[in-house]
């Protein structure tokens, strides 16, 4: 009778058993299910925050006096701004422009003597606007101030009219109408290469382990970095030609602008595709099957595409969340690829996020070489 | 012998704190068809893996076809053909695309020509366009047997080659193994079929990582001290529980309708089966111990 049962407990328990006890064996995929909430929970409770504070700000003083430093105590108090330089104007392009600050702000020489006069002199911010949603918020924190920073500074006879004693003059450069897309489109850029080079090389290898066959490539005159190379080549391939396709999407749909030189770019890419393969190389080193590598790869994705600046501000998140991120390969090519097409980074502007990645290959691949002799005997 | 194109000494494996392989030595002369027998997990294919270099033995010493097996690997594969226990192409690719790869990895000069040749010389010529993954098992295996043959290696590893392979596909292969044997090849080939091991020139009989025994089929039987009767008869279901109490009856085997009664003590055995030797209903005759009884009885003996 028992068989004909549709269900049978006993039966179903056997099953739920028998499942448990193989994921509890397999340790690789408790510690995933246990990490990644945990993960997660992490980034996105702590890490992530839509709305930057204590932006980087360079503020260049052309006229010393009571009202600038008034107006300076202001902006700081917003909570947005975080005087970190006060540079020589020539010097605050140029941090601007190596992203080492996301605004600079210029109060004009003859600022305080205009505003005594009540002619609404102008204060220039220049922001850089390549991610809108870090700047957006700041921004618009600043409107206000034109009319109530300098409340009690001036008053009696300087009270003035009826409008606010000076004006904001905001430049949003690199991206000056603020369009996602000029954003987004180069960061995909980034995070396909990602998801695609760490996943097939993590699989390629893994699988040639667990269907046998690397016994057998190996009990043949063929070494083990030819195997490697071997291995990655085509996938660099497979990378170039998705750039390819990105870049022409970015260019004629998304009409993103492309200020620097494209074959920059392209070698750029080369050193950023190589140093994803590494990654995938190494997992597929420790994997024991298929399903651990692609385990392995999404455990690398999801940090790679929260805290590398792809999606929410890197300025907005903590100390410890911009030191994961700096260690992420995705963060520099991001920084690289958006710097190349919307700020025109030439070799020496490119090179504080290139040599970052160099490092994270030689690094990776000394772990990957040494994992990888390993599993040969 | 002949000279030798295996001989090692003292080999020895550990993983772990299991020593896999312990103090294994083998020769083997050129021409010759060795058989390597043993129980699962007794260390036939790590001893295979140090033979042709894929791993480097804790201990011990030895040359494979002249070359140091220690310092030499790199020399060893160029002429060793190593087939695997599991089949270990891509089967995602054709017969002919496997071949092809490979030919070029070992760089085969006229990698075209010897492709063909081995399709023809294994008649898979009219399915060198089938998937590997679609074979049936003997098809897979004859494509890894091409596939090993392709440098014309001086020396062939045969890991367990006949697993899960029909009677007829197995008769097939291993007349290609004697044929390539004649022509001076040596082939090293692992197996627990005691069939198989009857068609090898010599054997040995590994358990546990140690050597038990060496020799042809027909020493390593005259050589065991056993002595085997067999017995014809009604209702021998009872009569085996009843003879596997008798102390010197080390081995009663069911085969077919007879029992196998086999004991190392020819003495303590003959007198121990006199009441049953006077049983009517029973046909008792005097036989020689096969070689599965040789090697159980070696196991025992171990273990």
């Amino acid at each position: 009778m028992n068989a004909l049962r549709v269900l049978s407990w006993r039966r179903l328990l056997a099953v739920v058993r028998k499942e448990f006890v193989q994921v509890m064996r397999d340790r690789l995929t408790f510690a995933m299910m246990v990490g990644i909430p945990v993960v997660q929970l992490a980034i996105f409770g702590f890490a992530i925050n839509a709305d930057p504070k204590r932006l980087p700000t360079a503020v260049v003083v052309e006229s010393p006096g009571v009202y600038t430093r008034s107006l300076i105590s202001a902006v700081e108090a917003t909570g947005y701004f975080r005087l970190v330089e006060s540079p020589d104007p020539r010097d605050a392009a140029a941090l601007l422009e190596g992203g080492e600050v996301q605004f600079v702000m210029v109060v004009p020489a003859d600022f305080e003597r205009r505003l005594v006069r009540g002619e609404r002199p102008a204060v220039l911010l220049e922001a850089d606007a390549t991610d809108p949603a870090a700047t957006s918020n700041a921004l618009a924190s600043l409107e206000p101030l034109a009319r109530s920073a300098l409340r009690f500074d001036l008053d009696g006879p300087l009270a003035g009219g009826s409008g606010p004693p000076f004006e904001w003059r905001v430049h949003r450069r690199y991206n000056p109408e603020g369009i996602t897309q000029y954003n987004i489109v180069p960061g995909l850029m980034g995070v396909i290469l990602t998801m695609t080079m760490i996943i097939m090389t993590a699989l390629g290898m893994t699988r040639e382990l667990e269907r046998g066959t690397m016994e057998n490539l190996l009990s043949m005159p063929v070494r083990p970095l030819e195997v490697m190379i071997g291995k990655i080549l085509p996938y660099v391939l497979v990378g170039y030609v998705q750039v390819i396709v990105i870049l022409l999407a970015a260019r004629f749909v998304f009409e993103v602008p492309m200020e620097g030189s494209l074959a920059w770019l392209g070698l750029c890419v080369l050193v950023f595709i190589v140093a994803n393969l590494t990654v995938g190389i190494t997992f597929s080193s420790l994997a024991r099957n298929q399903t651990q590598a692609m385990q392995m790869s999404f455990f690398f994705f999801l940090p790679s595409i929260l805290l590398s600046g792809f999606m929410f501000p890197f300025r907005g998140m903590p100390a410890w969340a911009q030191v994961v991120g700096e260690v992420l390969p995705l963060t520099h090519f991001l920084r690289l690829v958006r710097g190349i097409l919307l700020k025109g980074y030439g070799v020496a502007d490119s090179w504080p996020h290139l040599w970052p990645l160099m490092l994270f290959i030689v690094v990776v691949m000394g772990i990957g070489l040494k994992r990888f002799r390993r599993t040969l005997d | 012998m002949t000279e030798a194109v295996i001989d090692v000494q003292g080999l020895t494996k550990t993983f772990g704190t299991r020593r896999v392989v312990d103090r294994l030595a083998l020769r083997v002369g050129r021409g010759e068809i060795f058989g390597f027998l043993g129980p699962n997990g007794s260390g036939k294919t790590t001893s295979i893996r140090m033979l042709c270099g894929l791993l480097t033995p804790d201990e011990g010493e030895g040359r494979c076809l002249g070359y140091d097996i220690r310092t030499q690997s790199a020399l060893i594969k160029r002429e060793v053909g190593y087939m695997t226990q599991r089949f270990s192409f891509y089967e995602d690719l054709s017969i002919r695309e496997n071949l092809e790869f490979v030919a070029e990895v070992y760089e085969l000069r006229n990698a075209r020509a010897a492709v063909d040749a081995a399709l023809n010389d294994l008649g898979l010529a009219d399915r060198q366009r089938q998937l590997a993954g679609q074979l049936s098992g003997g098809w897979k295996q004859r494509m890894a047997l091409a596939a090993c043959l392709l440098h014309r290696p001086q020396l062939l590893l045969l890991d367990e080659p006949t697993a899960g392979v029909d009677p007829q596909a197995r008769r097939e292969f291993w007349a290609e193994i004697h044929r390539l044997a004649a022509d001076g090849m040596t082939v090293l080939v692992s197996t627990h079929y005691m069939d198989e091991a009857e068609r090898c020139h010599r054997l040995a009989y590994v358990a546990y990582g140690t050597l038990l025994a060496q020799g042809s089929p027909a020493q390593l039987v005259r050589d065991c001290g056993l002595s085997t009767f067999t017995v014809d008869g009604e209702n021998l279901h009872a009569l085996q529980a009843e003879l596997l109490r008798l102390p010197a009856a080390e081995q009663v085997v069911p085969f077919g309708t007879s029992l196998h009664v086999s004991g190392a003590e020819e003495d303590a055995l003959e007198r121990q089966l006199q009441p049953y030797f006077a049983r009517s209903e029973l046909r008792w005759t005097r036989d020689r111990p096969r070689l599965e009884d040789v090697f159980i009885h070696l196991m025992r003996g171990r273990s």
